[in-house]
């Protein structure tokens, strides 16, 4: 299950996270964290509620900048990037990191096809010569524009939402509406997708179609995933690699079967009962 | 037999009850209000003292007629909302949509026909200038907050930078027209940029509070700097416009003579109206168009999502910043218009009342539709011209109107929105080809 992708000769880092710490005022979210995610791995990033996962995301996606440390992503021509150094829409423009979001964040007025459209913004704008070609129908952008359109059919059809291309984003189930953030995501080209909770409020057999859909985008388009997640049965199906954070400390790094057997993360999850704390402790060093 | 009518009493009784209940409880706060609003008065006595007159009797009267008020309408309607939708028959509203589509083009041709039709009525004339500046306007307010949903309370500084750069330009250097509409225009637009620095973070409400502030500040300036505007008096001899250089006067060489026709002033207000029309049906191709390119379908992402946006790579800094330059150009246009018309142009002209009306023209009409637009804009100015006889009870009316516009139709009287792009344009009959 975990084998990694057939298609990657030297799985090297895609992600390097090293010594990240985020500290809100007094508060310390994340605190020297450093963890690598290998190219083409569905990497997962796990921990209990409120243990900073979606702050190591805003991190890495540019919505924050980290107080310290440093992220670096290498793309498969060998450029690299040091993310904390791009900030906002240039982590996706420049170094192509996708995002999604825990509460969906779509155009929910639009439909389904212009969000997907929207997210082809930076080519269409290039191809639409800043406005100007487009503005006078040049054929130029009309040829993009058919590009685009084609991306967003293959990304619909592969999400299974072609025949709800010309409804409103805000009127899909909610399944639906996951699956086209995803979707949203893939339009921009990305090289890592960073997937915020892709299966919070999904059921069995819509969390079974998510796994299989981001199998796909691994396989066919030899893109990394990193996930946040807490339902098991998508992280430890998928993934090949799982880091474990809780209070924004990094407590466990390694295979699902080695994370799954983890007393320190069992600990962290279940909580122990009282006369075993000085033993889990003992065992998780502190 | 008698045990189905006690029921039906019984459940009345409540409701005669609640209805009571409701009527007090709403003559109560009608009095607290009222009593020092209506029921004191301050006057000018005798000794030029200020003295306290009673109207106690205005004030029953208005706490009686909320009173029942109150009481009827919980009566007939319960507590609950009044069940509007019901009200509005389903053949109206089929009847609206299917009008809907011919509407725009008999508005157009309507457009065209009325110098034709109207051309001995000057009142008229002018009034289908006056709406047609507002529509020009509101089309142009509708990019920065239909579109790209920045509330702008402050529209009017671009329309004044329009005016006055017109002015000053043709009268300090003679240049024309046709030269001072551009220029007009990217003036308008520079500011438009330079507001939309300061509030790249803003949004909603905060948005509004600045650009409100920024409408007042551009007003303040020009009734101050009284070396370059004039102050209060304002410009006055702005150069009436020519037709392609050839003036409307009786003179040789004028648009009368050259074409052989007989003088008349007539002349010079159809072609204001179609300079107006030609400038408004410009703003609406225009915008039309950026809603089917990129930076459209950005702007309108961004009213719906702002941190999305950014997700996916775009740069919103210049999608606000082109939105307000857009938007503020063609008030830049409406603005030099504005002051070739009137030959005469004020600080007094450019108050926030302007910002108002036009921002409510937008709402109104349904945000982001154009059709929409145009219709509340007649609508609206129409509506004004319509109620001057009743100056006093003007407003009282207008805004009643609003009220149960915006009660009926929230989202505005156009309020669907039709897709920048489908997935079987062209495709489905390119198919068929093969």
């Amino acid at each position: 299950m975990s084998a990694g992708p057939d298609t990657a000769p030297s799985p090297g880092p895609i992600l390097r996270v090293d010594h990240l710490s985020m500290r809100f005022g007094g508060l310390v979210a994340v605190a020297d964290l450093s963890f690598t995610a290998r190219r083409g791995d569905i990497t997962a990033l796990i921990g209990p509620n409120g243990a900073g996962k979606t702050t190591v995301f805003n991190c890495i996606t540019g919505f924050y900048k980290p107080s310290a440390g440093r992220i670096r992503l290498e793309h498969p021509d060998g450029s690299a990037y040091l993310l904390e150094r791009l900030l906002n829409f240039r982590v996706s423009k420049v170094a192509r990191v996708a995002r999604t979001f825990q509460n969906i964040r779509l155009f929910a007025g639009m439909t389904v096809l212009e969000n997907l459209v929207v997210a082809q913004h930076n080519a269409l704008m290039k191809a639409s010569g800043f406005t100007f070609a487009g503005l006078i129908g040049l054929k130029v952008y009309r040829d993009a524009e058919r590009t685009a359109l084609d991306k967003a059919r293959y990304w619909l059809d592969r999400t299974g939402l072609l025949p709800r291309a010309d409804d409103s984003a805000g009127a899909l189930a909610y399944g639906e509406q996951r699956r086209l953030e995803i979707a949203r995501a893939m339009c921009t080209d990305p090289v890592l997708l960073c997937l915020d909770e892709p299966a919070a409020g999904l059921n069995a057999r819509e969390s079974a179609e998510l796994n299989a859909l981001l199998q796909f985008i691994r396989r066919e388009h030899a893109i990394s995933i990193l996930l946040i997640e807490h339902d098991m049965s998508v992280v430890m199906e998928i993934s090949d690699h799982i880091v474990v954070l809780d209070y924004g400390v990094k407590i466990a790094d390694g295979t699902p079967e080695a994370i799954r057997n983890d007393p320190k993360v069992i600990a962290a999850y279940l909580g122990v009962e009282d006369d075993e704390i000085e033993i889990a402790e003992a065992e998780a060093g502190l | 037999m008698t045990v189905p009518n006690e029921a039906a009493t019984s459940i009345r009784t409540p409701h005669l009850l609640i209805a009571l209940k409701d009527a007090t409880l709403s003559g109560f706060v009608a009095f607290g209000l009222f009593f020092f609003l209506i029921g004191l008065r301050s006057e000018q006595g005798s000794t030029g003292a200020l003295e306290i007159s009673t109207r106690f009797q205005t004030l029953a009267l208005l706490v009686a007629a909320v009173f029942a008020g109150t009481f009827l309408r919980t009566l007939a309607f319960g507590r609950g909302p009044i069940p509007i939708a019901g009200a509005v028959p389903a053949s109206v509203t089929d009847f609206l949509a299917s009008a809907g589509r011919f509407a725009a083009p008999a508005l157009l041709i309507f457009a065209l026909l009325v110098p034709v039709l109207f051309y001995q009525n000057r009142y008229l004339l002018d009034l289908g200038i006056l709406v047609l500046t507002y529509v020009m306007l509101g089309w142009g307010l509708n990019i920065v907050v239909g579109l790209a949903g920045l509330l702008d309370l402050g529209y009017v500084a671009f329309y004044a930078v329009g005016a006055y750069s017109y002015a000053l330009l043709a009268t300090h250097f003679q240049l024309s027209f046709w030269i001072c509409l551009p220029l007009a225009g990217i003036l308008a637009a520079f500011w438009g940029i330079l507001l939309g620095f300061p509030v790249l973070r803003l949004r909603g409400d905060y948005l509004a509070i600045v650009t409100l502030a920024f409408g007042e500040i551009i007003r303040l300036v020009l009734l101050n700097w009284q070396s370059l505007t004039g102050g209060p008096n304002g410009i006055s001899s702005i150069p009436r416009p020519s037709f392609f250089g050839l003036p409307f006067t009786e003179a040789e060489g004028s648009f009368a003579s050259t074409f052989g026709l007989e003088y008349s002033a007539t002349h010079r207000v159809v072609f204001l109206f179609y300079l107006i029309l030609a400038l408004a049906l410009l703003t609406n191709w225009v915008t039309i168009r950026l809603r089917r390119l990129p930076i459209g379908r950005a702007w309108e992402a961004m009213r719906e999502d702002e941190i999305a946006c950014r997700s996916l790579g775009i740069n919103t800094t210049t999608t606000k910043l082109t939105a307000f330059a857009i938007g503020a150009m063609f008030a830049g246009f409406a603005g030099s218009f504005f002051a070739t018309r009137q030959g005469f142009i004020s600080p007094e002209s450019f108050t926030f009342g302007e910002s108002a009306l036009v921002l409510a023209i937008v709402v109104l009409g349904g945000m982001g539709s154009q059709l929409g637009v145009a219709i509340a804009a007649l609508v609206m100015l129409g509506g004004f011209e319509l109620f001057r006889e009743f100056q006093l009870y003007r407003m009282l009316v207008f805004g009643g109107a609003m009220v149960l516009i915006m009660v009926w139709r929230p989202r505005g009287l156009v309020s669907t929105r039709e897709p920048s792009l489908r997935l079987d344009d062209g495709k489905a009959a390119a198919q068929d080809a093969k």
